[in-house]
């Protein structure tokens, strides 16, 4: 599903990836844990094809990256920082864009909306929402096209725990995607993941199945 | 591709059907530029090269406030991204923005012309209508296209603002340029001269030049 082999991707001199390799399988979920500018954001962008690799092997849903974007692209969901939606339409108005874009209708536009519990509020603009509702639209946006990989950069950020919840069928373990998530939080983190990705400046300094890590190695990302 | 530009150019309108910041805005800076005109040239009224003139300029500066702001809100919430992850045709935003620029730009002249003959122009608009609007018609084309390309470029910098009508204007000049020299003659004191077919060819020719560069090389602007 997901093979990295020497990944290096740079912003101008400095790399942000530097030779991270790793395997993952189909159904998996590889937690990422790693310090704020380890390189966590940058790894799932490269993963979805919105940055190129700079040197190294990348295969993602058995393409390789960056010659086979296109076949990747609408395979995978993407919850990043960044909603990726437009603040002066409403919940509806953007998931109904990106149906047309993946070429869905809006019968998948209200199953999600309620999978959200959004459809009471569904036309507002998003910029009436509290930052928990804008999450909530967010990962049915990036679930919306029932994607095969879920990347997810601290996805349950802003989310009150019913709310984690709700969206659990959705991007939790019981999705059953393969998923690639980032994480701050070990006992969470380490719970839900398969294999483990330890980033430091841009390293691998912890690539190791979910069972054989200690939570004492997490926190060492850290100090 | 029908379906994706169609979603695109219709979340487009409705986004600044929302936040009112490109049409408006275009509108008040070219008849706010008239107004302006009226007072420094120190005469009413004004016909053939000079008025020409006056309306192309007008028109080129409040077109580039609609070009800067094209892709701001992509850029700024996200939804360049949004884009690209679609399993989609990446010209089809190229034909979205051009498309949604050209209504910006109808509007602007749908405000802009009837100001300009009722505050500068000497000879009556009637008689030059149908001749400028196939100028106009042209030309906005030609406008649309390339501030679309430039915009895209722009818009992944930092001094996008500056960058965007500096990179813009030495493209457009040849526009206002064909575009002046065709309607002068329209808006001559008695309306005198004849629609210059040869303006229009140049005006068409450039349209088509830079909409087979725009073709080929947006896929190339939207990459990492």
């Amino acid at each position: 599903m997901i093979e990295l082999e020497a990944l290096v991707r740079r912003y101008g001199e400095r790399e942000a990836l530097s030779d991270v390799s790793l395997s993952l399988a189909t159904g998996q979920t590889l937690v990422v844990f790693g310090p704020n500018g380890a390189g966590k954001t940058t790894l799932l962008r490269v993963l979805s094809t919105l940055l190129r690799p700079h040197s190294g092997r990348v295969t993602v849903l058995d393409r390789q990256l960056p010659q086979d974007a296109w076949a990747v692209r609408g395979r995978v969901g993407l919850l990043g920082h960044e909603p990726l939606l437009y603040r002066e339409l409403s919940a509806r108005e953007n998931l109904r864009f990106h149906a047309r874009l993946h070429d869905l209708d809006s019968a998948r536009v209200e199953e999600l909306l309620a999978a959200v519990a959004l459809t009471e509020r569904a036309d507002e603009p998003l910029k009436s929402l509290s930052r928990g509702m804008v999450q909530r639209a967010a990962i049915a946006r990036a679930t919306l096209h029932d994607p095969e990989l879920l990347l997810l950069d601290e996805p349950y950020a802003n989310l009150d725990p019913t709310a984690i919840d709700l969206v659990a069928p959705l991007i939790g373990a019981e999705s059953g995607r393969t998923r690639v998530l980032s994480s701050h939080d070990p006992a969470s983190g380490l719970a839900q993941a398969d294999v483990v990705l330890g980033l430091r400046a841009g390293r691998a300094v912890l690539v190791k199945a979910a069972g054989e890590v200690e939570h004492q190695e997490i926190a060492g990302l850290y100090r | 591709m029908k379906r994706t530009v169609g979603a695109l150019l219709r979340k487009e309108l409705l986004v600044e059907l929302r936040t009112l910041e490109s049409i408006p805005g275009m509108s008040l800076f070219a008849v706010s530029t008239l107004v302006v005109f009226h007072f420094a040239l120190q005469r009413s009224t004004v016909d053939g090269d000079l008025a020409a003139g006056v309306l192309w300029v007008t028109l080129l500066f409040a077109a580039m406030l609609g070009l800067n702001r094209l892709f701001v809100a992509d850029a700024e919430q996200g939804g360049f991204d949004g884009f690209l992850l679609a399993p989609v045709d990446r010209t089809a935003m190229l034909l979205a923005k051009s498309l949604a620029l050209l209504t910006y730009l109808i509007v602007l002249e749908i405000v802009a012309v009837p100001a300009f003959a009722l505050l500068l122009l000497g000879p009556p608009l009637g008689p030059a209508l149908p001749g400028l609007l196939a100028v106009l018609a042209l030309a906005d084309v030609g406008l649309a296209i390339i501030g679309t390309l430039i915009a895209a470029l722009a818009v992944q910098t930092r001094a996008r603002d500056l960058l965007g009508p500096l990179l813009a204007l030495p493209l457009l000049v040849p526009i206002v340029i064909a575009g002046a020299r065709a309607t002068a003659p329209l808006l001559s004191v008695g309306h005198t001269g004849a629609l210059s077919g040869r303006w229009l060819a140049l005006l068409a020719l450039y349209d088509l030049v830079f909409g087979l560069i725009a073709y080929a090389v947006f896929d190339f602007l939207l990459e990492d």
